[in-house]
């Protein structure tokens, strides 16, 4: 079954077609990595796929379960009690982490699965601790955001995001705000992920990181799909703007 | 007049000013809060008239609302102003009033809050309630408590304006006192009041700030 199921999306901003027809299918498992130059619709078609934006065409469906479909050229969206549904299968690290400032970091990763998905509050706690543990964020469990470095903040966005045991989890440039030297650690969290067969959707600038761990790789211009393929397929390709751009990162 | 008398005077004005004061931040913040909210509404005829309500408060004299206020229910509704109605028209203006102010400081507050917060909580799935009050509200809390200290220092001092529907808070009776006995005393003892209520009402803002001060 595929877990994300996108179809023909578009979308546009005041007459500007950001997205012009994306399909994209995403297997359970499966590592997808997105690239492309700045402006070409990768983010836009992130927040589409988490409902952060109101697509203006296509569908979209998570294990099998429609999300948002056409109807008479409109996109419809599921009912408010499928979309929770619907919700709870997948989960987004920013760029910039927006994690909760006045939380702690057990709160932060906690407080949704306790209020949104009414789990125990000490289920939620031990689901934390094992994630702080696994991220190496252990010792950081009472400190709030404001304490941590650019990389930590990541590792607890990520926690975040996985305490509600997504099925799916989409990166955003999750490197791009980090200093060199801390996007190591958060790339080695992602790499462990991957490891575990979780389905991700990864934007990244990180060519070489995308290469290792991609099972696909989707080449993004100008709000359409211009080269997708295996990494090996991809850092081959004949196509010429698919070479200029991976070019560019390799110096 | 001896001084015991004096002072006990003084006491009971310093009462109603302290009921006003109380009176008056218990209902506007959260009316101001309600306020905010149409203000920032995308429903246009709403947003619209929370903008003129507020500017109407801010941009005419308090005293003539106060006036207006009071007489209202009379030229407007034909009602007999009773006398217990002073009291009432006086916490009901300044309500009003404060109310239009603190929209602006809670607006001003709601508007500084990074989207990404919302778009976080929007992904992890929390409803539009519980993001405003558990993610979004301590926030605009934290940032705005030094203007909302600047308007409850003002109130503190405003509460005087009671005098105008003839409600004998502190000041009034100081000034009463004053004339009667040809000494500015009275009136000395008034300023240290409204000076020493500012100095705890400074204290207990900043003992707030501080204890906001845990997260950044
Ligand atoms: N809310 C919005 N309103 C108007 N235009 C928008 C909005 N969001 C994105 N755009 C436009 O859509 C286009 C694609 O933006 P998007 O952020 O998806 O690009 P991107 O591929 O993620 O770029 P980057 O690599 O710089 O992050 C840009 O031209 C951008 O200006
Ligand atoms: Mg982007």
């Amino acid at each position: 079954m595929n877990f994300v199921e996108i179809s023909h999306m578009k979308k546009g901003f005041d007459g500007l077609h950001v997205l012009k027809d994306i399909s994209l299918s995403v297997k359970e498992g499966e590592v997808v990595s997105i690239i492309g130059p700045s402006g070409s619709g990768k983010s836009t078609l992130l927040r589409c796929a988490t409902m952060l934006e109101k697509m203006d065409g296509g569908s979209l469906s998570y294990l099998g379960k429609k999300a948002v479909w056409e109807e008479n050229g409109k996109c419809v969206y599921a009912s408010r009690a499928e979309m929770k549904e619907i919700h709870k299968q997948f989960g987004l690290v920013f760029q910039n982490f927006n994690l909760f400032p006045h939380y702690t970091v057990l709160k932060n990763i906690t407080d949704a699965p306790v209020s949104v998905d009414k789990v125990a509050a000490a289920e939620a706690k031990e689901r934390a601790e094992t994630l702080l543990e696994k991220l190496g964020l252990a010792d950081k469990r009472d400190a709030y955001p404001y304490q941590l470095s650019g990389g930590q903040k990541q590792r607890v966005s990520i926690a975040r995001a996985l305490a509600l045991q997504p099925k799916v989890l989409f990166f955003d440039e999750p490197t791009s705000a980090l200093d060199p030297e801390l996007t190591g650690e958060v790339l080695k969290v992602i790499k462990e992920l991957a490891a575990e067969h979780m389905t991700m959707i990864i934007v990244t600038h990180e060519m070489q990181f995308a290469r290792e761990l991609s099972d696909r790789i989707i080449f993004m211009e100008q709000g359409i799909i211009q080269a997708e393929g295996t990494p090996d397929e991809i850092f081959n390709c004949e196509n010429e703007r698919v070479r200029e751009f991976i070019g560019k990162f390799q110096g | 007049m001896s001084i015991a008398t004096m002072v006990a005077e003084l006491a009971k004005g310093m009462v109603v000013s302290t009921e006003v004061f109380v009176l008056t931040l218990l209902f506007s913040l959260p009316l101001g809060l309600i306020l905010s909210f149409g203000r920032m509404s995308a429903h246009a005829p709403l947003c619209f008239l929370t903008k003129i309500y507020i500017s109407l408060m801010r941009g005419t004299p308090f005293m003539l609302q106060l006036i207006v206020v009071y007489f209202a229910p009379f030229y407007i509704f034909g009602i007999k102003i009773s006398a217990g109605y002073r009291f009432t028209a006086v916490i009901l203006a300044f309500v009003l009033n404060y109310a239009a102010y603190f929209a602006e400081i809670y607006r001003a507050g709601i508007e500084s809050i990074p989207v990404g917060q919302y778009e976080a909580a929007k992904v992890l799935g929390y409803n539009k309630v519980q993001t405003f009050f558990k993610i979004i509200l301590p926030q605009v809390v934290k940032r705005i408590l030094p203007p909302v200290t600047n308007e409850t220092i003002t109130l503190v001092k405003d509460t005087s304006l009671a005098f105008v529907l003839a409600v004998t808070e502190m000041f009034t009776v100081a000034k009463q006192i004053a004339a009667k006995e040809a000494s500015m005393m009275p009136l000395m003892a008034a300023g240290a009041f409204y000076y020493i209520f500012n100095l705890v009402v400074a204290m207990v803002m900043e003992r707030l700030e501080k204890k906001m001060n845990y997260f950044r």
